[in-house]
């Protein structure tokens, strides 16, 4: 895992410093709330329904177990035990005192952790793979190229006042697990001739109007990547839509101009900018790459496993994955109980997971973009006696991937800008849905919630994705099918005419019947969804 | 650091497209949407170029000042208009040397802006030698 050196230290204080000296003067009535705003917002401090809002960076999904134990003590401090884990890696806190804040970026400052650009017009948290360094299938940890990112992203002068906010994501594996292609960069770590380099896919994104993006270009060599990203960032920062908050993002840009005559720009502003000598020297990625080594896991460890417990075979079947080295697995832990809140974690919970990953996963965790936690390396001899700790409290839901392993927004329950609640509508299906044979027998099916247009709970990108909208004045839930931000990347079809709360969940009820009875061996729901197409679910529907 | 008003005698900004038609003018004015390249045959006989800041969270004009400066424009550089304390730190680093901010700035407040960042993660244009280069010298 990176360690912050004095420098990374020192920026982060600074920060911490200058948010203190802005909440100060916003109290002391010397700056409007239209100016504190945007200085809020890039500190990771929403105004949300009922009571500020702060969003902590959880940089590429990573975090140790002293980390994950500094967001358990900010829950039990600052607001009301629990924390909810977000769709970019990140954590939320939803009863935070403006007061306070600048404490608790205090507190996180001493765990080499902040709330550094989690919001505003600016660029994010950079997002990864939460299996990295750990899955079989990577060709190298994207983490060292995402932190070489967030280096240089961090207080970047220039593009701090974006037109709209800026997402990237880095993966290093041909299976998509962090959405790359619906982020404003998505990055994809490839290899030519021995050597890797950044496959950039720009143009992506959600919202209102959802893009996959464009393949801009096939091979950036390390040396490269950062000013290859200051030409992108400043073409859009140059030309961005500024005239209407809804087309402001990348995504418009490129649509509008086209991915060709967009690379053109870049390609001619990168001229420039790489003769600037912005770019590190390889001994920085080194220096960063140093410390994301694999950890000293033995090959030769058992890789038997009792399954004499059936329920916690069950629990490995679902939720346990590959690792790269014999003897040991992923562990994902769902935070999806049936009838719970989707990414919720008490305290408690949370302490119990570093305690686990401090005893059994070399200290590491991941936050997934789905709102799980991820121990990546963990013996397989240690998975039952894991397993026990995680049921003793509520954490070995055996639904990773299932329909009960819910994507859902905040909704109305908390988010200022929402139409619709998300969360009673995920309760009531994972409820519906709660017979685990049944799930099982369903398959994957990735289920998205989004309470507004913005699409923070991915609709567009589930097999099923369900969009709560405001319809004169009653919460309507319209229904897309065929959505998938994995490596087969594509966009849900919204299927017709809405459904109240109780609608949504029996429409989804017949979808789900019509999939058993179409698909032929071995098709997911979504296979079949883009094998037979929208018609026969239609019917299933609407009669 | 902080130039609140013109200097008396000073020349006035002309628009872009005045300046690109008459070839004496010495101090340019840009707004958020004109392009700064298009000054870039003409910087060594320009004096002051002012780069409009209509609403601060319009940061068109941070690209303009590194590329004026990236250009190698040595000259007076402006921010002008929705300035604010907050801002002016990034502002430095783009290459901006003076400001003129529509309201004027506590000059405490000020001061502690532009001496808040002990380093810098990455190059820009105001000559700052980025963490990355300390670190490897």
């Amino acid at each position: 895992m990176y360690k912050y050196d004095e420098y990374d230290h020192a920026m982060v204080e600074a920060r911490v410093a200058e948010f203190s000296d802005q909440v100060r003067r916003r109290l002391a009535g010397e700056i409007t709330e239209d100016q504190f705003k945007p200085l809020r917002l890039m500190n990771g401090l929403y105004l949300q329904l009922h009571a500020y809002m702060l969003r902590v960076a959880v940089p590429y999904g990573t975090l140790d177990s002293r980390q994950m134990r500094m967001l358990a003590h900010i829950a039990r401090k600052y607001d009301r035990d629990y924390g909810h884990f977000t769709t970019r890696q990140n954590i939320q806190y939803n009863w935070i005192k403006l007061e306070d804040a600048p404490a608790i970026l205090e507190e996180l400052a001493s765990v080499e952790m902040h709330a550094i650009q989690t919001s505003g017009n600016c660029i994010r948290n950079i997002s990864s793979d939460q299996w990295a360094g750990a899955a079989a299938d990577e060709i190298t940890d994207p983490r060292p190229w995402a932190e070489l990112l967030r280096q240089w992203s961090s207080f970047h002068p220039e593009f701090s006042y974006l037109p709209r906010k800026f997402k990237i994501a880095v993966i290093a594996a041909d299976e998509d697990r962090a959405a790359m292609r619906l982020h404003d960069i998505g990055i994809q770590i490839v290899e030519k001739d021995g050597v890797h380099g950044a496959a950039f896919y720009v143009g992506g994104g959600m919202g209102r109007t959802p893009m996959i993006a464009p393949l801009i270009k096939d091979f950036v060599p390390l040396e490269d990547m950062l000013s290859y990203a200051e030409a992108c960032l400043r073409v859009y920062n140059r030309y961005g839509r500024r005239d209407n908050i809804y087309k402001a993002r990348i995504k418009i840009l490129i649509h509008e101009l086209g991915a060709d005559e967009y690379r053109r720009q870049v390609e001619e502003e990168w001229a420039h900018v790489k003769s600037l000598g912005i770019d590190p020297p390889n001994a920085e990625f080194d220096r960063i790459a140093a410390q994301f080594a694999p950890p000293a896991l033995d090959a030769s460890a058992p890789d038997e496993i009792d399954r004499s417990d059936p329920d916690f075979a069950v629990w490995l079947d679902q939720n346990v994955a590959a690792h790269k080295v014999p003897g040991h697995a992923i562990v994902n832990i769902s935070l999806k109980p049936v009838g719970g809140i989707p990414g919720d974690a008490s305290s408690a919970q949370i302490d119990l997971m570093a305690d686990l990953a401090e005893k059994y996963s070399h200290d590491e965790l991941r936050v997934t973009h789905a709102q799980n936690i991820v121990l990546p390396h963990v013996r397989k001899a240690d998975l039952y006696t894991i397993w026990q700790a995680l049921d003793a409290a509520g954490l070995a839901t055996p639904n990773l991937d299932l329909i009960s392993d819910i994507i859902a927004c905040p909704g109305l329950d908390y988010c200022s800008l929402a139409n619709a609640r998300s969360i009673p509508v995920a309760q009531k299906i994972a409820t519906r849905f709660s017979d685990l044979d049944r799930q099982k027998e369903l398959g994957e099916l990735k289920l998205k919630i989004s309470g507004c247009i913005n699409a923070c709970g991915h609709h567009h990108a589930g097999h099923i994705g369900i969009l709560g909208v405001d319809r004169k004045g009653t919460e309507n839930y319209q229904l897309l099918l065929g959505g998938s931000g994995a490596e087969d990347v594509s966009l849900g079809t919204i299927t017709g005419p809405g459904f109240d709360e109780d609608g949504i969940v029996d429409a989804i009820e017949r979808v789900t019947d019509k999939y058993l009875a179409e698909r032929t061996e071995g098709e997911r729901f979504v296979d079949t969804f883009r094998r037979v197409g929208m018609a026969p679910f239609k019917e299933a529907i609407y009669g | 650091m902080t130039d609140t008003a013109l200097q008396s005698g000073e020349e006035p900004c002309v628009t872009l497209d005045a300046f690109l038609s008459q070839s004496n003018a010495t101090a340019v004015r840009l707004e958020p949407d004109e392009d700064a390249r298009a000054l870039i045959p003409h910087l060594d006989r320009l004096a002051l170029i002012e780069v409009a800041f209509p609403k601060f969270r319009d940061g068109r004009g941070y690209s303009s000042a590194r590329i004026l400066r990236e250009a190698g424009y040595t000259g007076e550089l402006r921010a002008q208009g929705d300035v604010l304390v907050d801002q002016i730190a990034y502002m430095k680093r783009c290459g901006f040397d003076t400001f003129a901010p529509e309201k004027a700035l506590n000059p405490a407040d000020v001061e502690a802006a532009l001496s808040r960042w002990p380093e810098h993660y990455q190059g820009a244009a105001d000559g700052a030698v980025p963490i990355w280069k300390l670190r490897h010298g």
